[in-house]
């Protein structure tokens, strides 16, 4: 199928963006790598009058670390943080789950700005915002909104952004390497949208865990920091109670690939799979 | 390199990779021809329904748009289908128009075709034709679509079921009574797509001064084609010529007469102007065959030892709304039935299946057509049966495996068979995979928690379907091959055979069969296929019979062509023609060399008037082959799969595959394995991703290659191959098919592996795919 | 009527101007602009990977960019890469080891293994496997490919 007919304009600077924002209001959808917005228009899901690409604005990419904070240009590319040394560091987090994220053609093209705008609940990089505390830097003719990741997303593909509005960066606080993280995802195939994943982040202390911060994605309308799993500091003999006590506290959605009494026991392995990654201090794979 | 034995049965690289490699192949799509217009179709969103008005104003007058036609415009010049088969008189179908009359009966169903400069402007328009509907309730569940009441499916049909075929041999009520041990299960089968990655495609070119009619087809069958569309469109037969160029992946979709291509066909010959129509991967899903939609219950009545004492199977088979023209739909379910226990002794069998229609995207041929069903029935059957006696799954099989000694034979359900080679297959499959160090591997892994099974599957593959089928069923789909080969003034053969290769590398054996045969360089050798109109008539590519019997006619054709090369050579050197060889592109006697034949070549075709009178310089010949004393080879042999299920997600792990198989004689092993490596990943995605899902309303739910999974190369396992080879008796060359062999047995293998790794947990899968979900839900309800 | 865009661009290293639908997808600008058919459609929703070509150096799905984007883009496609004689090596592992079959998804898994070659990593089987499991093939089963990959990344070690 091809696409609807729409007006393609190509943004040079933010002020472009801003303009044609204001021009086309909800009838402009912003293009960045387009990995999700392109399928949707070849199939005519979408059908915008006008696509703003944002592409050309090259300050909107690049990694940089600032105070102990990672910033990541929204029209950063996938395989950039991918094969960023920076990332690697000061995010392993991310450093693991971005090889999760489709595959490489479309990691080549996909952005991490994009990636949240979407709001896929089945995808990785917004679990991971969670996860991480980051913060969304949004930025209108009006000024800057700083987001929470928490408080970014609202549900199925539905964000905190307003329409006169670009995600710019985000700000993600550098993990620690006292910090123990985990990652985990059920897909069908390597590549695939997750059918349940885990993104954790805690603090190690001399026993247990602290601070744990504890996303279930992927069958949830948004990915959440688990507040059964935050109120705990963790220790071995909690894992199976705590991961049964996170998975009964979901509200899954059914799909083709499961019922929610699947995704239930699907998450509550995934769960405790993680927390024994984070008690045992060593990251899996 | 020109003795046969250097040539057949040796790996050579196929002829056309390099250029489809280098992005040099010809597919459908990358024809255009002048004032080509293409075509979009408007397709029903409703799986049952009443059109009552189509409006197409709007849409004709759209940007671009050329012509909008409908149903009514395509009756006066193009008859429906209506695919029926004349021994079955009570298998019924309702007639299936190019473009949708009045009433629709699957979601996808063609309405109205859209004709326009491109083909985003015919989708543009195509949004705008306007169709007032009336919904009528959809028939999808198959149990369902046999309550009395319940709605039919088409209008044109009075019941829902199709046909019903009983099959009985020996007496399985003794069988059962006299049994030590009887088990019994029951198994859902997942609806399949064949998902070619070339999508159906097709270039309709009417020419309307002399009314020739070119198509350009992604299809299997020219010959089929150019016999559906002169008869449908009221052409004489030899002003219609279908050529298929290169064609992207086929699998048996593309083997039948779809009415969309027969819209975009009829479409160019009411414009009079080249049309092209190419399926995008939605309509695809929506609109090529789907298959194996069953449900199945099975018993097996063993003794003590494990010997098959009985069989009886009944199968449910789901064919969507209506029989696919021109080979029908009902092959699924007939060839699930009779290949239930095929491969062991039965004693006694019982057998029915029972065809439903729904309202569905209609089902037809794929890969191993009902095949892969009877395999993992029999196949199941004889684990659980194994498990109770405490007797390895390996034993059981041997214990029952057809041998040698009772060839030929009749099988279950009619099936003939002679020369299968099963133990042999075995005792080779087991020394492969070190089975025994296997099963300690998992008795290890099993004590640390990990759950890993070995599954095997027995199989036998009918292939190389012979003249008895088709023919005498009313179908017009011809089962002979024909090669005709020339010898050029350098001694350069052009061979042109009716076989057609989807990258089967059949050409590339055709070739090896004629170089070898003749005495010549495999390089010596041009082979053209595809082309109806300029092709030898013959069959295509179906049911695995390319080089058993494409091979076969090579082979004659080859021969004829020597002898005639040698007794031109006997004239010249006054030698005797019995006494002469051609190797190496020369012509000897003995060790002596006479001649080279592109000496003789020049004066067969320059120097006629040098040649003693009398002597036949004509270096042409055509032959053809269709077996007509046995309805088809049977190929055989065994898989076995070993993997992992995370018995915490349901996922399965395919840890490794291996396969021992003989297809016969193999004139290039290296596209043997392929053909089964091929079609084993085939077989694994049916039995872990790939299903149609429907709701309960018609609507696919699966409809794209993100819903529809199919394997990648991430989760597939290295397959490991073992070949045995026992000649076909029927022929000369002794190949038998190999094409389907892989689909065949994988899904049974795993199936078996699957419940192998779960059983000490006493919970076995029954619904294939075996999605995580699926495999959670056995853990849950142990016993199932 | 459409309004049609301005780009130019370098198509394997040859400067292109063209007026372009907005909303025409890269690879049917390749394939039915310039007549360069090598880049096949197979899905059209960015899954199958046969569209599969090199943009300013890095391969991306055809199917997922618009040709509107490609103002002042290098592009290269699998004509590209054969004239440079850059994937002979690959194309020739593929032939020996029949790693592929009907030839339509085989395009883009050459120009994705290209990718995968000229990074130089020392990749086992599964790291193929993974690299690779963004091109769908239908027909080998992968396996061949796999080895064909494997072949060539073995070579390139021996020659460092």
């Amino acid at each position: 199928m091809k696409a609807p007919t729409f007006k393609y304009l190509r943004a040079e600077s933010r002020d472009e963006a801003y303009a044609a924002f204001t021009e086309y209001g909800d009838e402009g959808l912003v293009l960045a790598g387009g990995q999700s917005l392109m399928p949707m228009l070849n199939m005519r899901l979408a059908q915008p009058a006008v696509l703003v690409d944002i592409n050309p604005i090259s300050e909107l990419s690049g990694i940089l670390l600032r105070d102990q904070q990672l910033h990541i240009g929204a029209t950063t590319r996938h395989v950039e943080v991918e094969n960023s040394m920076l990332v690697a560091a000061e995010l392993p987090l991310i450093g693991c789950a971005i090889k999760h994220v489709a595959h490489r053609g479309i990691r080549n093209r996909g952005t991490f700005g994009g990636s949240l705008a979407h709001a896929d609940p089945a995808a990785e990089m917004p679990a991971c915002a969670v996860a991480l505390d980051a913060t969304l830097i949004l930025q209108s003719r009006a000024g800057e909104r700083r987001v929470k990741a928490a408080d970014f997303f609202l549900g199925v593909m539905s964000t905190d952004r307003r329409s006169d509005e670009l995600i710019t960066g985000i700000e993600l606080p550098a993990q620690m390497s006292t910090d123990a993280w985990s990652f985990h995802e059920l897909s069908r195939r390597h590549g695939d949208f997750a059918l349940v994943g885990v993104a954790a982040t805690a603090q190690r202390r001399s026993i247990g865990l602290d601070g744990l911060r504890l996303v279930v994605f992927g069958c949830e309308e948004r990915p959440k920091v688990s507040k059964i799993a935050a109120s705990m500091s963790l220790s071995r003999k909690d894992v199976a109670e705590l991961a049964t006590a996170v998975a009964d506290d979901l509200d899954p959605m059914s799909d083709l690939e499961g019922d929610a009494k699947t995704k239930r026991i699907q998450a509550r392995t995934l769960v405790e799979r993680s927390l024994e990654d984070l008690l045992g201090g060593w990251p899996n794979d | 390199m020109s003795e046969p034995d250097q040539i057949i049965g040796v790996s050579l690289p196929r002829r056309d990779a390099s250029r489809l490699a280098t992005g040099r192949g010809t597919f459908t799509d990358d024809i255009v021809l002048p004032r080509m217009v293409h075509m979009a179709l408007v397709r029903s969103p409703y799986a049952h329904a009443l059109i009552k008005t189509i409006d197409i104003k709007e849409a004709i007058n759209a940007e671009g748009v050329v012509r909008v036609i409908t149903g009514r415009d395509l009756t006066e010049i193009c008859s429906p289908f209506i695919a029926g088969i004349e021994f079955l008189p009570n298998m019924i179908s309702a007639p299936q128009y190019a473009l949708a009359l009045e009433e629709v009966a699957w979601q996808g169903e063609g309405v109205c075709a859209v004709l326009a400069e491109s083909r985003a402007l015919a989708e543009d328009a195509a949004e705008l034709v306007k169709i007032e509907w009336e919904e009528l309730p959809a028939v999808v569940d198959p149990v369902a679509a046999l309550t009395t009441g319940t709605p039919i499916v088409h209008r044109d049909l009075e019941t829902n079921l199709a046909m019903t075929m009983p099959i009985e041999e020996g007496d399985t009520k003794s069988a059962f009574a006299e049994a030590e041990v009887i088990v019994e299960h029951s198994f859902e089968f997942g609806r399949q797509a064949g998902v070619a990655l070339e999508t159906r495609s097709v270039v309709a070119d009417f020419e309307p001064a002399g009314r020739q009619l070119t198509v350009y087809q992604s299809h299997q069958t020219p010959y089929q084609m150019q016999d559906v569309y002169a008869r449908h469109l009221e052409l004489a037969e030899h002003q219609v010529r279908v050529i298929a160029k290169d064609v992207g992946g086929a699998f048996g979709l593309k083997l039948h007469a779809y009415p969309d291509e027969m819209a975009a066909v009829a479409a160019s010959v009411l414009l009079g102007r080249p049309v092209k129509y190419i399926v995008d991967r939605q309509e695809s899903f929506a609109s090529d065959i789907h298959s194996r939609e069953m449900t199945a219950s099975g018993r097996l009545a063993v003794t003590g030892q494990g010997v098959i004492l009985g069989v009886e199977v009944d199968i449910l088979s789901a064919i969507g709304a209506y029989s696919i023209y021109p080979r029908t739909s009902v092959g699924d379910g007939i060839q699930a039935v009779q290949f239930t226990g095929a491969p062991y002794r039965l004693p006694a069998f019982k057998g029915r299946v029972r065809i439903v229609y729904q309202n569905k995207t209609p089902c037809g041929a794929y890969r191993a057509v009902g095949q892969p069903i009877g395999c993992s029935i029999i196949e199941q059957l004889l684990d659980i049966a194994a498990a109770k006696l405490n007797l390895d799954p390996a034993e059981i099989r041997r214990r029952n495996h057809l041998r040698s000694v009772d060839m030929p034979l009749k099988a279950s359900g009619g099936l003939e068979f002679s020369n299968v080679s099963l133990d042999e297959c075995l005792t080779a499959l087991l020394a492969k995979m070190n089975y025994e160090s296997l099963r300690k591997d998992q008795k290890e892994a099993q004590k640390r928690g990990i759950y890993r099974g070995i599954g095997l599957a027995t199989f036998v593959e009918q292939t190389a379907v012979g003249a008895g089928l088709y023919g005498p069923a009313g179908v017009r789909v011809s089962a002979q091959e024909g090669c005709s080969l020339r010898l050029n003034p350098s001694g350069l053969v052009n061979c042109s055979t009716s076989v057609t290769d989807q990258g089967q590398g059949t050409l590339t054996g055709l070739q090896q069969v004629i170089a070898g045969t003749l005495g010549i360089g495999f390089d010596d050798v041009t082979v053209e296929a595809g082309d109806g109109g300029a092709t030898p008539y013959g069959g295509g590519s179906w049911a695995s019979r390319g080089l058993a019997i494409g091979g076969e006619a090579a082979r004659l054709a080859a021969i004829d062509l020597r002898n005639k090369i040698l007794a031109v050579a006997a004239a010249i050197t006054q030698e005797l023609p019995e006494n002469l060889t051609i190797v190496n592109s020369k012509i000897f006697d003995g060790s002596k060399c006479l001649m080279d034949l592109s000496e003789l070549s020049r004066i067969v075709h320059f120097r006629q008037d040098t040649l003693p009178p009398g002597v036949d310089f004509e270096m042409n010949v055509t032959r053809h082959f269709v077996p007509r004393d046995f309805p088809y080879f049977i190929a055989n042999g065994i898989q076995a799969s070993y993997l992992e299920v995370d018995i915490g997600t349901g996922a399965i792990k395919l840890l490794e595959h291996w396969v021992a198989e003989d297809c016969g004689k193999i004139v290039n092993p290296l596209l043997v394995d392929e053909q089964l490596r091929g079609g084993i990943v085939q077989g694994l995605g049916a039995a872990l991703y790939e299903h149609c899902l429907f709701d309960d309303a018609g609507q696919l739910l699966t409809a794209s290659l993100a819903d529809y999974a199919v394997p990648l190369a991430s989760e597939m396992p290295d397959i490991h191959i073992i070949h045995v080879e026992t000649p076909a008796s029927g022929t000369g060359l002794g190949a038998k098919g190999a094409g389907e062999a892989g689909t065949l047995g994988a899904p049974a293998a795993v199936w078996c592996a699957v419940n192998d790794a779960i059983r000490p947990l006493g919970a076995q899968v029954w619904k294939q795919p075996f999605t995580m979900a699926h495999v959670l839900q056995a853990l849950n309800s142990k016993g199932s | 009527m459409t309004e049609m865009l301005p780009i130019k661009l370098s198509v394997n290293g040859a400067v292109v101007s063209k007026l372009v639908d907005p909303r025409q997808h890269l690879t049917d600008f390749l394939r039915s602009d310039l007549g360069l058919t090598g880049s096949h459609i197979g899905c059209e929703h960015g899954v199958c990977g046969a569209c599969s070509v090199r943009v300013n150096g890095q391969v991306i799905r055809g199917c997922l960019m618009l040709a509107s984007q490609t103002e002042g883009a290098e592009i290269e496609t699998i004509e590209g890469i054969v004239e440079s004689g850059e994937a002979a090596e690959l194309i020739a592992a593929f032939v020996a080891r029949n790693a592929l079959q009907c030839g339509f998804c085989t395009p883009g898994i050459l120009l994705t293994a290209a990718e995968i070659v000229a990074e130089g990593k020392c990749l086992g089987r599964q790291e193929i496997r993974n690299e690779l499991s963004g091109n769908i093939c239908r027909c080998t089963g992968y396996h061949a490919i796999i080895d064909a990959v494997e072949m060539v990344l073995a070579e390139k070690m021996k020659e460092e």
